[in-house]
């Protein structure tokens, strides 16, 4: 039962921890990006598009990183080239892309006459499987090998993006750039560069996360008004509670994992709750995480000091 | 012009104009450092030595002119370049990322090989200050440290990069004269070794100090170039201004001995619960100038806030004229008498708006004379006209938004609305913060007609020569606390200086006052 439940809980935080992922690497190059929900979206729309045409697992994946890096683009255009602010451009890239994803959605609902299904074969790609040996260990093996492809990747991804961050001197420049690009473009480090490729990349990480998704929570079956429904906002919430490193965030994104499928795993005759109540618990600890974090005073795990400010050299 | 032959240049530059917009910030510059020579670069506020240096590292494009380093034509679009020319520039507002060691922001954009950063890359950099003489902890971070501290990495930056053209914008003025020295022995060891090293400043006894050559701009065109030892301070003040100045800064007897305001043992903290000021204790007379010296964030601010009623106090009391004000609102305490003009570094901070012109700005604090629950701009903009007149403000008109003001014109406005409200106390921080000296001169003569009123004027200031001649009594503030309370007649700058650092525990520094 147990095992059951934090298994639900680790699928049901991948594509948390996607759009966490991603969108830490935007903000750590000192751009907050709240357009999360819109490029999932589109990224859940261009993974299910290709996976129902092609039927390849690594062609939807692809497809979907590309969307997002593209609706990163246009943020990134917007508010580092011209200057936009960040937080309405962000909330915009939510209501475009959601739109968008919803209209292709609709044609090609319509253009399948019914309910667009994906083929038996690519399901099969992305089932749970246990993998060799380290899927035979007693609970763990149930518990952390026997999953589907994507959930190791979204912890990959977080992994290297750790890395990358702290260990690398890439990474040390990205995170100059995001506290405070004035001193990264002194010390010769090209700030808009730093800041596109980052935004690029964080975009098309989240996007990844909306095809996760379309594919897996899907089940299949592409469903016009239920594909994201407010993920994108969890995630950016968890930025935040997972401080800012990618590697706290595959904790955090189990917590909220597990908030959303608690209600399917609560003794029903003992405990009576409506279940909209269990809807609501993922957006009620967002809100509570916020506050909590928002009174948490330290250094080190707090928002870069240069986010969501834009940065212009010749500025008086 | 003076071309001394056959000794490489390590810049030049040749007929460097730059505009912002109708604004001409630099006009046909020239300019030329040798290596293994020190510069000066002299002027008053605005006339142009940041932007000129801005255009060395980088920052700006020239509009016109020609750069030469090391006798080749270079064009410089972007710091990357300017860092590869071999030219280092510590910025006058530091470029380091508070958040992050003093090695990370060392190794910041360098170009070295390899994907990862070093374990042991802090190793690295200890060997490199300790080969130069520069205490600095490699792994403590930027927002942890000392003004002097952060100074410390920032040459440690332009050390490791090798750079062989050094140029520092006003490098001093946050430093202890101590601090002081020891800077200039660094840039002495590098002119040594070959170095060219341009020094922007705007104390005379320093350009005296260290320089080999000045060159002064004056309203964005280069006056001059004199060898410094053939000089001296009056000659480089006109220079500097284009008239003759008079230096000295005159000191007022008065003979009031009354006692206005009584401070005892006062303690504030921040919402940390960190104490910004402990027991503090100290009286200001009527006609007296009293001067409150320290390190940049030893409790200035704090002080300032609590006497004015903006900062709750945790333990004391502040008297005036035998009653508290503690717990008494900010209104009640100017109503009282007591008014503040805190300049902070970007001067518009704290008491003006700056989107407001002068009128709308002398309502902020009048707004609630008069009846029924419209303002009158006719009062207030009578006041910002006889302001304008007795001042000397430059401004288009009084209604043009003050941030369109230059800074000695806003310092002006600010302090002139202060005293207009004929205050007994009268608290001023940083009045002269970036001013030139003819501007100054005119506060300290603003300030000095107040003592002469009787009004008890809290003098936070930052340069000590100033405040050994202008205050009656020095008070020197570290840490929160009071390390002395002096006659300015009989300290020096020296004595000053130890009392600022004092009480640190920090060892090695310690001496007997």
């Amino acid at each position: 039962m147990i095992i059951n439940f934090l298994f639900a809980a680790i699928k049901a935080g991948t594509p948390l921890l996607f759009g966490t992922s991603g969108e830490i690497m935007s903000e750590k190059s000192g751009n907050i990006n709240l357009g999360v929900e819109g490029m999932m979206f589109m990224g859940a729309f261009m993974g299910f598009y290709a996976a129902y045409h092609t039927g390849s697992l690594a062609l939807a994946l692809l497809a979907a990183f590309a969307i997002g890096v593209f609706a990163a683009l246009i943020y990134a255009v917007l508010t580092v080239s011209f200057m936009a602010n960040q937080n309405v451009t962000g909330l915009t890239l939510t209501i475009f892309g959601t739109g968008v994803a919803k209209f292709f959605g609709e044609m090609m609902i319509s253009k399948s006459g019914g309910s667009p299904k994906l083929s038996e074969r690519f399901l099969a790609s992305i089932s749970e499987k246990p993998i060799p040996v380290l899927g035979d260990i007693p609970l763990l093996g149930k518990l952390l090998f026997s999953h589907n492809p994507l959930v190791y990747l979204s912890v990959i991804i977080a992994i290297i993006c750790t890395i990358y961050m702290l260990k690398t001197r890439h990474g040390l420049n990205m995170r100059a750039v995001g506290e405070n690009p004035g001193a990264a473009d002194a010390a010769g480090v090209n700030v808009t560069l730093v800041k596109y490729v980052h935004i690029l990349l964080g975009g098309g990480i989240c996007a990844l996360g909306g095809a996760y998704l379309s594919l897996i929570n899907g089940g299949g079956i592409w469903n016009n008004s239920s594909v994201v429904n407010g993920q994108g906002w969890i995630s950016v919430a968890l930025v935040i509670f997972a401080s800012w490193n990618p590697a706290k965030a595959i904790f955090g994104s189990l917590v909220f994992g597990a908030f959303s499928v608690l209600q399917f795993y609560v003794p029903k005759n003992i405990i009576v709750i409506p279940n909209a109540f269990y809807v609501m618990l993922p957006f009620i600890i967002t809100t509570l995480v916020l506050i909590i974090s928002s009174m948490r005073k330290s250094r080190e795990g707090s928002q870069p000091a240069g986010c969501g400010v834009n940065y212009f050299r010749e500025e008086r | 012009m003076e071309q001394i032959n056959h000794e490489t240049m390590a810049i030049e530059l040749k007929q460097i104009t730059k505009t912002f917009g109708s604004v001409v910030a630099n006009n046909k510059i020239d300019l030329s450092v040798k290596q293994g020579e020190i510069l000066a670069l002299l002027g008053e506020n605005g006339s142009g030595k940041t932007t000129l240096m801005n255009m060395l590292s980088g920052i700006y494009r020239p509009d016109s002119g020609s750069i030469f380093i090391n006798g080749a034509p270079v064009t410089i679009n972007s710091p990357e370049d300017s860092i590869r020319l071999g030219v280092g520039m510590i910025h006058q507002h530091f470029k380091l990322v508070e958040a992050l060691t003093a090695t990370d922001n060392i190794l910041l954009g360098s170009r070295e090989k390899g994907i990862f950063l070093h374990k042991k890359r802090s190793e690295k950099i200890r060997e490199i200050s300790e080969r130069f003489g520069l205490e600095v902890d490699p792994e403590k971070k930027i927002y942890q440290m000392s003004v002097s501290e952060k100074q410390t990495v920032e040459i440690l930056k332009v050390l490791y990069r090798k750079a062989d053209i050094l140029i520092l914008d006003e490098p001093t003025a946050v430093l202890t004269p101590q601090e002081t020295t020891r800077l200039f022995e660094i840039l002495r060891r590098m002119k040594q070794e070959g170095c060219a090293v341009i020094i922007i400043t705007h104390k005379l006894n320093e350009v005296l100090e260290i320089s080999d050559r000045v060159t002064i701009l004056r309203k964005g065109e280069s006056v001059a170039t004199v060898t410094t030892a053939e000089t001296n301070a009056r000659e480089l003040t006109e220079l500097m201004v284009g008239r003759p100045v008079e230096l000295a800064i005159h000191h007022l007897k008065t003979d009031f001995h009354e006692n206005l305001l009584e401070v005892h043992h006062l303690s504030v903290a921040d919402e940390e619960g960190f104490e910004t000021l402990k027991d503090v204790s100290f009286d200001l007379n009527r006609g007296e100038i009293l001067g409150v010296a320290g390190v940049a964030g030893s409790g200035q601010k704090e002080l300032c806030e609590a006497i004015a009623g903006l900062l709750p106090l945790k333990k004391g009391a502040i008297l005036y004229h035998n009653e508290d004000l503690a717990g008494k609102s900010p209104n009640e305490i100017i109503k009282m008498g007591i008014s503040m003009s805190f300049i902070p570094e970007d001067r518009l901070g704290m008491g003006l708006a700056a989107s407001m012109g002068m009128v709308d700005n002398m309502l902020l604090k009048k707004y609630n004379e008069g009846k029924g629950p419209f303002v009158s701009k006719k009062k207030a903009r009578e006041l910002a006209k006889k302001l304008v007149k007795q001042l000397d403000i430059v401004t288009p008109s009084v209604d043009t938004p003050v941030r369109r003001l230059s800074g000695g014109n806003v310092q002006k406005v600010l302090l002139g609305r202060e005293i207009e409200s004929e205050p007994n106390v009268l608290i001023t921080a940083y009045a002269v913060r970036g001013l030139d000296i003819n501007s100054s001169y005119t506060i300290y003569d603003l300030l000095n007609e107040q003592k002469k009123k009787g009004v008890g004027v809290l003098f936070i200031g930052e340069d000590l020569d100033v405040m050994l001649e202008l205050c009656d009594r020095i008070m020197v503030l570290c840490h929160g606390k009071i390390t002395g309370i002096v006659n300015a007649k009989e300290v020096t700058k020296e004595e000053l200086g130890l009392l600022m650092t004092d009480a640190s525990g920090k060892g090695g520094d310690a001496h007997e006052v």
